[in-house]
């Protein structure tokens, strides 16, 4: 022992000027580490608060609608009493566009002017008149949504005191919109009519109700197939198969598949569902049937859980009174477990709903111009409408995009707060 | 009208069951504690014989019908008109006498097609007859056998649970199912793909322009299926998107597990995942609306010019959306370091960051390298982001403020539109999703496998 007393290192001193350098250079390092730290955390933070201030930003614009309070004189010379239907309302509406404007009779300038109205107007006072037939031969008064530039001019998203060469609406229709809005004829009220309409080529009628029927179609027959399938193979797995090279493959095989790319699901779907079985393009059942597929291994997985947190008393107990194990895991397990699977179902059907690229590979970005009356029609569904409308040119419907997006996350927040308010309302710890 | 035919099973099976329950109810009454199983049993066991095998007929017929029908139709069709046609008139052939049959008639149609029209609304309405009675009848013989099998000494119980039981693997088995029919049928038309263009071409080749022209007197681009750029621009959006979601994500998860309280933790990490929730369409808006625009004037200001959809501001976003993976997976593999070793390297005098960077990242660095692998096959099978925010045409280049395109953006623009399974514009998107599939297939399996191994060495 006489050979470690001769290398004992010489004491060091701790208070010695380099020893406390180099403490505060090591505590400098502690504190950067947590500096770096706390920056990471504010980014990704900030990120998706820029992310969500962003879209509301851009898409509350679009909760507004403009709408212009124009009074139509039904001619029964334009609209025949017996078939109102086929009355030439384009007449009556350019009538009335005169009627707004009086001092106006040059044909261009006249033109001009009934651009304000949407292109619906007609569609509208037509629909008003069939089902009002009372109307004809009097004068009524309409709430029509004024048309996409009019509309932005409104809401202040086109700037009025730009050079005229740089905005879209030119002095002569600033003009004639501003005495519409001096005599009071125009008004923002909520718009409804993002919620009641389907898709459109004009910015100011196109809507979501074609959409949100579609996603509900997708969904109903996504939940339809995953929550059986996925509880019966789940019970299987954690229940009753022996262990094996097979069960190992099929535990393997759905960890896999939750991690396979949604696209190569709906390059599935194309080659099978369409192509081999013939099943309709663009139809909400092919879409819920590639969005079930990958919907099924979240309910595996999260069913297995939640069958694994029941404990072993309960299963003894039912087995000691005579209970088989079928008439165990389905009279006692399976009740006590059921909140959990929910849980996890309603965040599986959340991811579903959100899901877009397997849903563009069968179809369902069509353009259709109302809602879907089944799951074998063509549909569309919300993350797809969110698409199409991202892709369109026309000004107004950047504010339709975000709106629609505001919209969806208002679905996924919905369906995440009812998983979460199942789980601490029925959770039970044991 | 099939949704009638799924009610009337349904109704059958359910009187399956109650009288299978009121004849098991009469056996307790005759013969006590003889009989074997509960009268519910019984009921259960008629009502699964009589419902599952008529419904399980109606669903596998209903498959194969259509497909059957256009067989049928096209070998019925006369040799005028099939004579020197292709597949893909043939087709168009069919998809005009459904729509003559369906009453949606543009132009004259000829008297072939109205023949075959004629014939096809025939062939339906007796598909749709014969399915109805052959169902009815399976389920009709169904109810009256198992009424003959129910006896005091039945095993009822025994029998149903061994239907469920079948059931369930059935359920199991569909997993693989799945599985199988990706392989199967991206193989299937890789390999119609691979005929029509050589496969080394495909590897290798340097030039891709797939828009090739699908009828005469379109503009189109020269057919070349070189994929070595469309690979390469799905490596550059993907290598941005890690550099961007590594360091956020690990040092967030650094912070969370050692330096952050309780509090902050419970406020924090909810937060962190509504970032992987929220639908990539959203991301990918995000990215034209507003990532991109503000790229691009930043580079104006710094005299750069930079190309509208730039790898930069795609993998930007995508780096974002990949924040919430990596940091929950590298949390995890921190929490799993025993808190032994924390109090070892503590003991020995060192500091937080020294015990952070010398002990805990080492000891977690597998779990934190297949929480990367994941992500990064998470980034190379994204979609929407790209298809929104990345290019159209493949370039061969390193540089991010260059437009690429990657696999997902050309198989979602090859099958946008026509598609006809004979001709390599279409196929080659399926030759690109087995690339797609193989890879990230290999990703998982390696994440996986990293992640389990480093589990078992620390429990």
């Amino acid at each position: 022992m006489s050979e470690t007393t001769s290398i004992a290192p010489k004491p060091f001193d701790w208070s010695s000027p380099e020893a406390a350098a180099r403490r505060k250079r090591r505590y400098a390092a502690d504190r950067r580490l947590r500096l770096y730290g706390l920056i990471s955390i504010l980014t990704a933070i900030g990120l998706l608060g820029i992310l969500i201030t962003s879209l509301v930003i851009t898409g509350h614009t679009a909760f507004l609608q403009t709408k212009i309070a124009v009074t139509f004189t039904a001619d029964p010379d334009d609209i025949p009493a017996d078939n109102p239907a086929s009355g030439d309302f384009r007449a009556v509406v350019s009538n009335s566009v005169q009627g707004l404007f009086p001092g106006i009779d040059d044909p261009a300038a006249l033109r001009t002017a009934s651009n304000i109205l949407s292109n619906g107007a007609t569609n509208i006072v037509r629909n008003y008149v069939v089902s009002h037939p009372e109307v004809i031969g009097q004068t009524f008064t309409l709430e029509i949504p004024a048309s996409d530039p009019y509309d932005q001019l409104n809401k202040g998203v086109i700037d009025r005191d730009l050079p005229e060469n740089r905005r879209r609406v030119s002095d002569e229709e600033i003009a004639l919109f501003e005495s519409l809005e001096e005599r009071g004829l125009v008004s923002t009220p909520f718009n409804w009519g993002l919620f009641i309409n389907a898709d459109s080529r004009f910015p100011e009628l196109a809507g979501l109700a074609g959409a949100v029927v579609g996603s509900f179609y997708a969904l109903l027959v996504c939940f339809a197939i995953s929550f059986p399938v996925g509880i019966a193979a789940a019970i299987y797995l954690e229940e009753f198969a022996p262990k094996n090279r097979w069960t190992d493959l099929i535990e393997v095989n759905i960890n896999n598949l939750a991690a396979v790319p949604s696209i190569v699901f709906g390059l599935l779907g194309l080659a099978v569902f369409i192509q081999i079985f013939g099943l309709p393009r663009s139809a909400p059942l092919v879409g819920g049937l590639v969005l079930s597929l990958m919907t099924l291994p979240t309910i595996i997985i999260v069913t297995r859980a939640s069958l694994k947190s029941i404990p072993p008393s309960i299963r003894e107990a039912a087995l000691g009174i005579g209970a088989s194990k079928h008439e165990v895991i389905l009279h006692h397990v399976l009740p006590l477990a059921i909140p959990g699977i929910l849980t996890g179902t309603i965040i599986g059907l959340a991811q579903a709903l959100g899901e877009t690229a397997p849903l563009l590979l069968i179809g369902m970005n069509a353009f259709l111009t109302s809602p879907p009356g089944g799951i074998m029609d063509p549909a569309t569904a919300l993350p797809t409408q969110i698409f199409i409308w991202a892709d369109s040119p026309e000004r107004g419907f950047v504010s339709r995009t975000s709106a629609a997006i505001l919209v969806l996350l208002g679905f996924l927040i919905f369906m995440n707060a009812l998983a979460i308010f199942l789980r601490q309302r029925f959770e039970r710890r044991w | 009208m099939t949704g009638y035919l799924f009610l009337t099973i349904l109704v059958l099976s359910l009187i399956a069951f109650y009288t299978g329950r009121s004849t098991a109810s009469r056996f307790v009454a005759a013969h006590g504690s003889e009989v074997h199983s509960r009268p519910i049993y019984h009921g259960a066991f008629a009502a699964v014989w009589v419902g599952l095998p008529a419904l399980i007929l109606v669903i596998l017929w209903l498959l194969f019908q259509d497909a059957i029908i256009d067989r049928l139709l096209v070998a019925s069709f006369p040799p005028s008109l099939t004579e020197g046609a292709s597949a893909s008139q043939l087709s168009l052939y069919l998809s005009e006498v459904k729509n003559v049959a369906a009453g949606r008639i543009f132009a004259e149609p000829s008297p072939e097609i109205e023949a075959a029209a004629e014939r096809y609304q025939r062939w339906q309405v007796i598909a749709h007859w014969a399915m109805t009675v052959v169902a009815l009848a399976a389920a009709a013989l169904a109810l009256f056998l198992t009424r003959s099998r129910l006896a005091p000494r039945f095993r009822a119980r025994q029998n149903f649970e061994g239907a469920l039981d079948v059931v369930m693997i059935a359920s199991a088995v569909a997993a693989i199912l799945v599985t199988i029919g990706i392989i199967v049928s991206l193989t299937y038309e890789a390999i119609q793909f691979f005929r029509l263009v050589p496969p080394h071409e495909f590897f290798f080749g340097l030039n891709w322009e797939p828009q090739i022209a699908i009828r005469d007197d379109q503009v189109a681009g020269t057919g070349a299926f070189g994929a070595v750029p469309v690979f390469t621009g799905t490596l550059l959006i993907a290598s941005i998107a890690l550099i961007v979601a590594i360091p956020i994500g690990l040092f967030s998860a650094v912070y969370l597990v050692e330096f952050a309280n309780d509090r902050v933790r419970k406020v924090v990490k909810p937060i962190l995942e509504i970032l992987a929730g929220v639908p990539t369409v959203v991301y990918g808006f995000f990215a034209v609306l507003t990532v991109a625009p503000a790229i691009r004037e930043a580079g104006g200001l710094m005299g750069l010019s930079i190309s509208p959809n730039s790898a930069i501001a795609a993998g930007g976003v995508m780096g974002i959306m990949l924040i919430p993976f990596i940091s929950s997976l590298s949390d995890d593999a921190l929490r799993a370091v025993p808190q032994s070793m924390r109090d070892g390297s503590f003991a020995m005098g060192a500091t937080k960051a020294e015990t952070i960077k010398r002990v805990l990242l080492p000891a977690a660095l597998p779990g934190i390298v297949g929480g990367v692998l994941l992500a990064a096959s998470r980034a190379i099978g994204e979609t929407m982001i790209v298809v929104m925010a990345a290019g159209l045409t493949a370039t061969l280049t390193a540089n991010p403020l260059d437009g690429v395109t990657t696999v997902t953006v050309q198989i979602v623009t090859l099958l946008i539109g026509d598609t006809s399974f004979d001709n390599p514009k279409t196929l080659s998107a399926f030759a690109l999703g087995l690339v797609l599939f193989v890879a990230t297939l290999c990703l998982n399996v390696l994440a996986l496998r990293i992640v389990r191994r480093y589990r078992e060495k620390y429990e």
